[in-house]
């Protein structure tokens, strides 16, 4: 690549960026001005009223503890069946494999309002009325299988020779599951439950057929803006926001800290390549798409 | 299996059993199935379930064929439609709008996409990948439908654009965004940008160095290594972006429903109409098993023309 087209390339790198970002930051700022539309402008001055108004409002919050109950829930449901269910696969082999698996990630690939319907509608059927609890239903049916695809790659690195070898020593079924089969799987089960947690917060589309009469935060925001839009929802945005750079932040510097600690330790390049890698391959991991 | 029932014993196996299968019948296939048996029954009064009327019929899928009227037909970024000459069932031209617009998305998402996809993988400071990253995944931490709303703010009349455009003399009078399906290409362009961005990111990433060298070496041009060398390894990540992107479009409802203007009507909102106004879950499931379809169709088309596997796409 030449100077030209390599400078070129950097500013539709920063372009993107700023397209990124920009549509943010207009929101947020929004959410700091003193004007009934949310705009950042003209401005009309800062102000701290729609964050006072936010906080009085009682449906806000009573939608915040709703979605709290609900991701904790799908947590509570997607990460053993995610689990059992990579165990599970990881075990089979050939045409089996291949039909299960394709049974298992369908709902990552099917639209979340065509899972919200068939879900309200087959619960009805045995007298299960629309509420939080199919709402929880209904997003587990997809979030489990983020669940598993993040546990079976854990499971390619794992070592069955360990468990043959236990066996052989004499620890009995669930020894080995507790001692070394679920040690080896922690990392992922871990972010396997973050990402169903806040996979479960973000969903819209399955929460709407499902949720009965119940808010949830994403749709408390959708009938705010759609009935007449204040700024308190650029409030509750820039919130939101500020606590994702933060908790985004800590875990980059946290990788950083980790990633010289092991540097120190090793004292070779070598070492600090693969942790580089290995941080280069968490962003994605921990980015399974909303249905 | 009886590897499982060796390693873990009876129990423990026969749970991980019970758990995947309580997933895979009760979340998944069951619900799916009644759905798809409901779509072919009459939204009847309690009285007649199980009566005469009760019967299996095409009369859902029929109801969208219905309602002939003149198709005033959107293209891609016009600010005015073009009126066919001929008319066409009412529901059917939201759906094929629904199509169209899906996959204008799909593929502008794809182009938008790939060039920052590749400097990430392969031209970036590796020390500065991770900041990089934390910048473009913040807007999709912060939820679709936040994604959403700052277009809607954006976009408005008086909103922030037109108010910069105006001022910096660039245009005379405000642009009316919301028209057509502008607004609601723009969103949906924005919101799903990132399912397309990180499978090809990843996909890249994949590709050893050296073959990029070797392809340099050799003498091919820019353009020719991408063509024959990144772009064919990347296959995977692209086939996997482009069904994400056009599935989470196409199935939208708070992009098309928040940045709608009077004329973009989407296939959801038709759904949403049976489910919730009318109360007629049974055409409602007949219109949601359409949308299905359509995406388990371009899921498989896609695997077909890009030669993956479903365990290259979802994974």
């Amino acid at each position: 690549m030449n100077a030209k087209s390599n400078w070129l390339f950097n500013l539709y790198i920063f372009i993107f960026l700023l397209y990124m970002l920009l549509p943010l930051a207009v929101m947020g700022g929004a959410a700091l001005n003193d004007s009934a539309f949310p705009s950042v402008y003209p401005w009309a001055g800062l102000t701290g009223r729609w964050f006072i108004e936010l906080f009085q409002d009682k449906r806000m919050w009573e939608a915040f503890r709703n979605t709290i109950l609900v991701a904790i829930a799908v947590v509570i449901i997607s990460v053993p069946i995610g689990t059992a269910a990579a165990i599970l696969i990881n075990s089979l082999a050939g045409k089996t494999r291949t039909v299960l698996y394709a049974l298992m990630v369908a709902p990552i690939l099917t639209p979340g309002a065509v899972i919200g319907i068939s879900t309200l509608l087959f619960w009805n059927e045995f007298g299960v009325s629309a509420g939080l609890h199919l709402s929880a239903l209904g997003q587990a049916s997809y979030i489990s299988a983020f669940v598993m695809l993040m546990v079976l790659a854990r499971l390619q690195s794992f070592d069955r020779g360990l468990e043959e070898a236990a066996l052989d020593l004499g620890a009995n079924y669930s020894q080995v599951v507790r001692r070394i089969l679920l040690p080896h799987l922690y990392p992922a089960l871990g972010a396997g439950a973050a990402i169903a947690f806040f996979q479960s917060i973000e969903n819209f589309n399955t929460t709407l057929f499902t949720r009965g009469t119940y808010d949830t935060l994403t749709v408390y925001v959708f009938s705010k803006v759609r009935s007449g839009i204040t700024p308190t929802i650029n409030a509750l945005a820039l919130i939101l926001i500020v606590v994702t750079l933060v908790i985004m932040l800590y875990v980059e510097f946290a990788r950083r800290r980790k990633e010289k600690a092991l540097a120190a330790r090793a004292g070779t390049k070598e070492q600090v390549a693969k942790a580089e890698a290995a941080g280069r391959d968490q962003p994605q991991a921990a980015f399974p798409p909303t249905q | 299996m009886s590897e499982l029932f060796r390693r873990y014993g009876h129990t423990l196996t026969w749970t991980f059993v019970a758990l995947t299968a309580f997933w895979l019948l009760l979340l998944v296939i069951l619900p799916q199935l009644y759905l798809l048996e409901e779509s072919f029954r009459l939204y009847l009064p309690l009285a007649d379930i199980g009566g005469p009327k009760d019967v299996y019929t095409l009369a859902n899928y029929r109801s969208a064929f219905e309602q002939p009227t003149e198709w005033k037909f959107w293209l891609p970024f016009a600010w005015k439609p073009v009126i066919l000459p001929f008319e066409a069932p009412i529901r059917i031209q939201v759906f094929v709008h629904t199509l169209v617009y899906s996959t204008v998305t799909t593929v502008i998402t794809l182009i938008l996409c790939y060039p920052v996809a590749f400097y990430l993988a392969k031209v970036a400071n590796p020390r500065n990948v991770p900041l990089l990253f934390v910048g473009l995944l913040v807007p999709m931490w912060v939820s679709e439908i936040l994604r959403a709303f700052a277009w809607f703010i954006i976009l408005a009349f008086k909103g922030p654009l037109n108010m910069a455009l105006v001022n910096m003399g660039i245009i005379d009078t405000p642009i009316r965004w919301i028209t057509g399906f502008n607004s609601v290409t723009f969103g949906l362009i924005y919101v799903y940008l990132l399912f397309m961005l990180l499978p090809i990111y990843n996909a890249i990433q994949s590709l050893d160095t050296n073959q990029i060298e070797a392809a340099k070496d050799l003498g091919a041009s820019s353009w020719r290594t991408h063509w024959r060398v990144i772009i064919p390894h990347s296959k995977p990540g692209i086939a996997s972006g482009c069904v994400m992107v056009f599935m989470l479009a196409a199935g939208s409802i708070l992009v098309p429903t928040l940045l709608a203007s009077t004329q973009s009507r989407w296939f959801t909102e038709i759904i949403q109409q049976a489910m919730f106004e009318s109360q007629d879950w049974n055409t409602g499931s007949a219109y949601a098993f359409m949308l299905l379809v359509t995406c388990t169709v371009f899921v498989i088309g896609m695997m077909r023309v890009f030669r993956v596997k479903l365990s290259d796409i979802a994974r």
